[in-house]
């Protein structure tokens, strides 16, 4: 690891140990805060047990799919947008403002449409995730090079296979980029409509512990979430920067 | 010529949007979801009421306080590890990571905290807008041509004066752009923090529309909303541009 690497492990495990010690010492009240250690036991105990399975299986089950619907759908309507000039000028200005809006607010919407079910969760995370696809893959197409066009024309393929063997692949880390936006989208959308009303869920179980004041639960599911957030995120992010640098895109 | 080309096309999706209401208000019923012609006649009742002027000062009290803390503590982040190499390579992921996380997940601590207050929803409000501005602002920095500051040195600038007559006229175009991130997600913030617990701003009312299945309200209070978020990101969008241009 480099110096600047460990220098980070440092702080981070500075911080918490400073956490873990003002909760021991008595400085923040048990009632607000637990320790870390504490946290981190409660989880455990949680994940051993095996109550949490069914949540966790729903919760993320629903992210994951909103994703995947979010990325087919999204690549979908950016080739076709991207086809269409006009259509896509005319749509600049909502995907300018698309993510300025608090679009969440919808979400009361939606539940009055479909009830209180899956449904309604599924699109909330489908509706913030698709429009970043939707953004990257006109990015994406932008930068494919004419010549590939050109390649298409001479070989007679069909738009369909112009995209799926020419564009997708030379789209591809522009893609990612977007299908790491839809990710940690999705994952944002789901949560925080469980959180506010939700039958069922991860969310919802972490609301309800703040309810019952179970703080150890309530604690131990919000570590879980960080650190499925965080694993999830670096992972794609070390995936974009590999991707980027041997396409030659890299950010410095 | 183009402009109204541009416009007409924009006012054919508004209108193809509205259309997509009516047809799903077709679909699901007037119960589920009012037509568009309702709605807006009910906004129009709506707006001059003291209920919605009470709950709509409530929100804009709490975005303001939340987007000063979020301005201010953003920037002096964003400065202090674009300026400092070192703590700007440390903190970056740290910063990144913090920024992809389900902040609503936290929502519990901070009541935990501040109680149902005022200042527990500008805490979060902040927690949701602080990052971006942080972030865009200490990239902004860092993509400053080094030759500008090594002319500060050679006339012996004080830290402050590099500051102010170097540091934010260079970086001011992408400082705007992580202003306006962290003015959309503050919002957000705030919004949420309503929507999950408060008795009253526009993040209740529509929470407390929904349950009381009034559904034109909802809508209404969400369609001031985007407005709201929609003309300011705007103005923000046009005030970037121009800087843009400036430079």
């Amino acid at each position: 690891m480099t110096r600047v690497g460990w220098i980070r492990l440092v702080v981070i495990v500075t911080a918490i140990a400073l956490l873990e010690a003002t909760c021991r010492l008595g400085l923040i009240d048990a009632r607000v805060v637990i320790p870390p250690s504490e946290m981190a036991a409660a989880l455990f105990r949680l994940l051993v047990s095996g109550q949490l399975n069914g949540v966790m299986a729903r919760t993320f089950g629903i992210v994951i799919l909103a994703v995947v619907l979010a990325v087919i759908l999204g690549f979908a309507l950016g080739l076709v947008i991207h086809a269409l000039p006009r259509v896509r000028e005319a749509l600049d200005p909502f995907f300018a403002t698309y993510y300025a809006v608090p679009i969440f607010i919808f979400y009361p919407v939606m539940v009055a449409i479909f009830g209180l079910s899956v449904i309604p969760i599924l699109l909330m995370g489908v509706a913030t995730a698709i429009v970043a696809m939707v953004i990257a893959t006109l990015n994406g197409l932008d930068r494919v090079p004419r010549v590939l066009t050109k390649v298409a024309r001479v070989h007679r393929m069909g738009r369909l296979e112009t995209a799926l063997r020419l564009k997708l692949p030379a789209a591809a880390p522009h893609l990612f980029t977007g299908v790491k936006l839809a990710v940690s989208y999705g994952f944002i959308a789901v949560i925080a409509s469980e959180f506010i009303l939700a039958p069922a869920g991860l969310g919802r179980v972490i609301s309800d512990a703040y309810s019952d004041f179970d703080n150890p639960r309530m604690y131990a599911l919000m570590l879980l979430l960080v650190i499925v957030a965080t694993a999830v995120n670096m992972v794609l992010h070390a995936f974009d920067q590999r991707w980027a640098e041997r396409r030659g895109i890299a950010k410095p | 010529m183009m402009a109204t080309r541009r416009a007409a096309d924009t006012l054919i999706i508004v209108m193809v949007m509205l259309l997509a209401w009516q047809a799903l208000h077709g679909m699901v019923g007037a119960t589920a979801l009012p037509a568009p012609v309702p709605t807006l006649a009910y906004l129009a009742r709506f707006i001059p009421t003291a209920r919605f002027a009470e709950n709509a000062g409530a929100t804009l009290i709490c975005f303001a306080e939340a987007l000063v803390v979020s301005y201010a503590v953003g920037l002096a982040i964003g400065v202090w590890m674009g300026l400092h190499r070192m703590s700007g390579a440390v903190g970056e992921p740290i910063l990144v990571a913090l920024y992809s996380l389900p902040k609503i997940t936290l929502y519990p601590v901070v009541l935990l905290i501040f109680g149902l207050s005022l200042s527990g929803r500008v805490t979060f409000g902040a927690m949701h807008g602080i990052l971006p501005v942080a972030l865009l602002t200490m990239s902004a920095i860092r993509n400053i041509p080094p030759v500008y500051l090594k002319s500060a040195r050679t006339l012996h600038l004080s830290t402050t004066q590099v500051i102010f007559t170097i540091l934010f006229p260079a970086a001011l175009p992408e400082i705007v752009a992580g202003l306006r991130i962290g003015f959309s997600l503050t919002l957000l913030g705030v919004l949420l923090a309503e929507m999950f617990a408060a008795k009253h701003g526009m993040g209740f009312l529509i929470v407390n529309a929904m349950q009381l299945l009034q559904t034109e309200e909802m809508l209404t209070v969400a369609i001031v909303l985007f407005c709201f978020a929609a003309l300011a990101n705007a103005s923000l969008l046009a005030a970037e541009h121009r800087l843009h241009r400036r430079v």
